[in-house]
This record gives structure tokens, C-alpha cells and sequence, in this order.
């Protein structure tokens, strides 16, 4: 009894006496509610109301009086804003420096909003190249590839893979942030941060390459030349019997290497690939990125591909 | 159409609209969003090969920041229903491509709408804070949600109402060169999201693993998994090599620590 009295006088400003914990099943709600960060998402404060309402279970948990929750709900509306699934370790790191408040640590206001922002923005500087320009684009174009076939293993790869990496994600660097605590932010600061990244980015090169050669297509239209090719080096569909046996004697031809037709037609497209194949492609991804950094809205890039495309095709160029 | 397919192609679309801007499971994506309605409208097949081709569009559009990207969400949830109410099959995939894109435009604007209306909503959380009040929070967060769920809702559910003879009739009144055109433009638009992820990722030390890429990609053998795995084992590669050189420049100094210079130098 007098042990109790002694820790309520020692620490003066402490919420109750008894420690207060977050349960495992206190942050898996935290968890839960943080997927829904972006909902309120607005121009004022940008995910400040998602963030609140993940937050919630933990102030009703933490936080008895009246005062204390109002208090802690205001603090927890102010801005934020990050790339939504690396918000989880903040919110672990936010989740441990509440319990100490309530237990009468010396955390002030200043502290967590001065960890929420220290940490949003170097996070967010991880997670859109990872998530969104690496691991959406890749797990994206192998399912549509598979897609495009009609395959509907694509989109399920896609929606499954996507969600157990990102629940895992959230959920794992959510723990890590709630038992480093304050200490994160030096961590994350340091080396480790910067590899995943630079890794990340050399990864998302590399496939954004071969995403160009493959996926971009553009086809030019219009004859080189066209060569009558000489005798015997092409098919004399004359010459064969017009039975299964002609079937079979054309395609051992064909095999061979005989032309299919007395002309060979070459496109300006077939002198193109036999140059460096995808070279066009690749060209207008550099112009697109030229007019990006020019600030054209990439609408209006998009759009204009169109008129192009409508345009060289009514010219007969694609 | 039967009522109860019109009913949940209204709640993806819902589900696709609240994900527009939660970014979470992804249903706003092609991907998922056409494949879904091609599953409650019958037209499976054709749902996939939609959400395939206007996903290889849609693989850069991210919101960054503050900024918004054209909005997937609308353009994959009424380019499905088009291309279903066409009922051209696989062939009006292009058509409902093309149709998507200035759909993409318009669901930004509507986003961006709603973005400004969450404002009153984060306001209104400020005052039931004021009171303690944990419900009222947690309702107005809901609300801003749900808002952003109708914004995909109500555009599909007009949708579903114009007769599809209207929308077969506006499809076949386009001429012939419209929609080949417009299916060439949709093979180029693709550089567009590419460029937007290159322009915000490159630096001078990544370029080489892109020109990497890009010639490998002319190997038709090698699947995209393959690539995959070459592009994670050059990255590990890479950050070990690099990490060995900074540590022993670190202890030495000097170019020691430059293996490569090194081997270059025994030839001199």
C-alpha cells in the first residue's frame, strides 16, 4: 500500500498509479484501423483524421479521464502524412511513447509530433519507390501478362501476393517500431534505410528496361522495299501437290528457310528491330520523361499519344 | 444485365472507389477491378484481358505526396461495364481501353472534389475531439470513406441504366480508323506510366541496370520471373560490392579499396 502511494507521489503527473499496457490485441486493432489511413485523406491535413481513427484503441485503452483522451485526440489530428503502409512503424513508435506517457513518462506533445513528422518523411522517401514504383509494377505486369491471355491466375497472383506482403509488412514494422520506440528513428536513419532503397531502385530499373522492350509497341507502317526474290529461294506453291502430301512438302520447305511469298517485304519497323530491337519504344519513354521534367501534365501526354496514334494511322505510318 | 449482377458490380465499385484512395487490398486496380465485374456479369474472360491491357497502362500511376494520379479506379470499374454492355466480347477491349483513359481524367477531378469535401469532415472530428467524443470521430472518419466509395458508385450505377443499345450504338457508330487509331495511341500510352516511375527513381548509378534490362528483355526465352530474378540478384550483387568497398576504404584508404581498379592496374 504505501509502495503505491509512494510511485503516485514520485510521478506527479502519471495518469493512474498501475502501469497501463497495450495488449497484442490492443495493437492488432491499431493495425486493423491503420489500414483505413487514407480515408479521410484531405487538403488540409492530409491523413490526420485516418490516423486519429487508428489511434483510437489505444487513447480508450490508455487514457481513463475525460481530459486526458481529449487531449490525446487533439494531438493525434494534427497533419501527417506519409506513404500509407510505412505509417505502421510510426505508428508503433507513436503507440510506445503514449503507453510511457500514461505511465508518467515525460513525453510532451512536442516529442510525438516531433517524431511523427521526423519520421514521415524519409519513410515516405522508402516506401513510393518500393511499394509503389517497384513491388505494384512488377507484381502488376506479371499478372497482366498472364492476364492478357485470359489466364485468371494473373489477377489472383496480383491481389494475393500483393496483400500477404503488404499485411505482413504493416503488421511486422508496426511490432518493430512499438519495441524499438523512440529508439527507431536513429536506426532507420542510419544504413539499413538507404540499401533497401538504393536496392529497390536498381531492381525497378532493371524491369522498367525490360518492361519497355516488351510492353511498348509500336509498329511502323510503311514498305522499305520490296525485293522479287529468285527462284528457289522461295516457296513455288505451283510446284506443290495440292494433297496432305503438299501440306507436309510446303512446311519441310518453309522449315528450311524458303520465303513464303515470290517478294520480300520489308517494313520500316523490320529495319528498326533488326537495328536494336525496342529502340522506338525506348525513345519515347525518354521523351515522355523530357516533357515530364518540362511539368507537361502527363494527361496531356497521354492524350496527345492518341491523337498520334489516330493521325499515323489515318496517314498510314503505324 | 440481372438486377443482382447490377447490384454487386455497384458494390465494386464502391469497394473500388474507397480503395482509390486507401491504396490498401487494390481493388481500384485494372487487375482486379474489370476482372471482378467480368466475374458478376458473366463476362469473365473478357473482365481479365481488359484488366491485363489497361493494367500494363496503369503501372506508374501512383499518388505521391499530395499530388493525384489519373484515377484507376474509374476508368477500369466503367471501362468494364462498357465493354460488358457492348457485348462485343474480347474485340471491344481496345474500344473500352480507349474509353478509359479521358474516364481516368474525370476521376481525378472527382477525387480531388472529394478531397476538399474530407476537409469539413476533419473539422468536424476536431469538434467531437473537443468533447472527448471517440464515436463522433470515428463516424465522420467513416463518412470521408464512404464518400469516396460513391464517387465510383454513382458514376457506375448511371452506367447501368443507360440502355445498353445506347452504349452498343455509340460504339459501333465510331468509325473504323477512330478505333485503330486509338488502339495504336493505347500501345504507346504505356511509356507514359514507365516515364513517371524512371523520372522519379533514376540517378546517374541506376541507369546502367536499365540499359541491363532493356537488352535482356529482347531474349524472348527469358520469362519475366527470370528477369525478375536476375534484376534481384544484380541488386544484391551490387550493394554487396559497393559495401566491401566502402569498408575497406575506410581502413586503408587510397584506391585499395577499388578491386576493379586494381586488376586493371596487374594489366598496365
Amino acid at each position: 500500500m504505501a509502495n503505491e502511494v509512494e510511485t503516485t507521489e514520485v510521478k506527479a503527473n502519471a495518469v493512474e498509479p498501475k502501469k497501463v499496457e497495450l495488449t497484442q490485441k490492443d495493437r492488432r486493432s491499431v493495425c486493423w484501423r491503420s489500414t483505413f489511413i487514407q480515408g479521410s485523406w484531405n487538403y488540409e491535413r492530409m491523413q490526420n483524421g485516418g490516423w486519429c481513427y487508428a489511434m483510437i484503441p489505444a487513447i480508450k485503452k490508455l487514457y481513463s479521464k475525460k481530459e486526458d483522451q481529449r487531449e490525446a485526440l487533439k494531438r493525434h489530428l494534427e497533419f501527417f502524412n506519409t506513404h500509407p503502409y510505412v505509417a505502421s512503424p510510426v505508428v508503433g513508435v507513436t503507440l510506445a511513447l503514449e503507453e510511457d506517457r500514461a505511465n508518467g513518462a515525460p513525453v510532451d506533445d512536442v516529442a510525438i509530433q516531433g517524431v511523427k513528422v521526423g519520421m514521415m518523411g524519409p519513410l515516405a522517401g522508402v516506401g513510393d519507390p518500393v511499394f509503389w514504383f517497384t513491388v505494384r509494377p512488377i507484381l502488376g505486369a506479371l499478372g497482366a501478362s498472364l492476364a492478357l491471355t485470359g489466364n485468371i491466375l494473373g489477377p489472383i497472383l496480383f491481389f494475393l501476393l500483393w496483400n500477404v506482403i503488404r499485411i505482413a509488412f504493416m503488421w511486422y514494422t508496426q511490432e518493430f517500431g512499438y519495441k524499438a520506440g523512440s529508439a527507431i528513428t536513429e536506426d532507420l536513419s542510419g544504413g539499413l534505410l538507404q540499401k533497401v532503397t538504393k536496392g529497390a531502385s536498381i531492381l525497378g530499373m532493371f524491369i522498367l528496361g525490360s518492361l519497355i522492350e516488351r510492353w511498348v509497341s509500336i509498329d511502323f507502317k510503311p514498305v522499305v522495299s520490296s525485293v522479287t526474290l529468285s527462284e528457289g529461294a522461295y516457296i513455288d506453291w505451283s510446284s506443290i501437290p495440292n494433297s496432305v502430301k503438299g501440306i507436309q512438302t510446303a512446311l519441310t520447305q518453309y522449315d528450311s528457310g524458303l520465303a513464303l511469298s515470290a517478294t520480300k517485304v520489308t517494313t520500316l519497323q523490320d529495319n528498326l528491330d533488326s537495328l536494336i530491337p525496342g529502340l522506338v519504344p525506348l525513345l519515347l519513354t525518354l521523351l515522355c520523361m523530357w516533357l515530364l521534367k518540362k511539368k507537361v501534365s502527363p494527361i496531356v501526354i497521354i492524350l496527345g499519344l492518341f491523337v498520334v496514334g489516330i493521325l499515323g494511322h489515318l496517314i498510314g505510318l503505324l | 444485365m440481372s438486377p443482382i449482377s447490377m447490384v454487386l458490380v455497384v458494390i465494386i465499385a464502391f469497394l473500388a472507389g474507397m480503395e482509390g484512395i486507401l491504396d490498401e487490398f487494390q481493388f481500384h486496380q485494372p487487375l482486379v477491378a474489370c476482372t471482378l465485374i467480368g466475374l458478376v456479369t458473366g463476362h469473365l474472360t473478357e473482365g481479365i484481358i481488359l484488366g491485363g491491357s489497361l493494367q500494363m497502362i496503369a503501372l506508374g500511376w501512383a499518388n505521391i505526396g499530395a499530388a493525384v494520379a489519373p484515377d484507376a479506379a474509374l476508368a477500369s470499374v466503367a471501362s468494364a461495364i462498357i465493354l460488358v454492355l457492348g457485348g462485343e466480347g474480347t474485340k471491344g477491349v481496345s474500344t473500352a481501353i480507349a474509353i478509359a483513359i479521358p474516364l481516368a481524367v474525370a476521376g481525378l477531378f472527382l477525387t480531388m472534389i472529394v478531397r476538399t469535401l474530407s476537409v469539413a469532415c476533419v473539422h468536424r472530428m476536431d469538434a467531437a475531439a473537443e468533447n472527448a467524443n471517440f464515436k463522433g470521430v470515428e463516424t465522420w472518419h467513416i463518412i470521408a470513406i464512404v464518400m469516396q466509395g460513391l464517387r465510383i458508385a454513382i458514376p457506375a450505377a448511371l452506367l447501368l441504366v443507360i440502355p445498353a443499345a445506347t452504349v452498343q450504338g455509340a460504339l459501333a457508330s465510331m468509325p473504323a480508323w477512330l478505333t485503330d487509331g486509338m488502339a495504336i495511341g493505347g500501345g504507346m500510352v504505356v511509356a507514359v506510366g514507365y516515364a513517371m516511375v524512371i523520372n522519379m527513381m533514376a540517378t546517374k548509378e541506376v541507369w546502367p541496370f536499365f540499359a541491363i534490362g532493356f537488352v535482356l528483355a529482347a531474349l524472348s526465352e527469358l520469362t519475366l520471373i527470370a528477369l525478375g530474378v536476375i534484376g534481384v540478384s544484380l541488386a544484391l550483387i551490387y550493394l554487396a560490392v559497393t559495401e566491401n568497398k566502402g569498408s575497406s576504404n575506410g581502413g586503408s584508404g587510397g584506391n585499395l579499396g577499388d578491386p576493379l581498379g586494381d586488376i586493371l592496374n596487374d594489366y598496365e
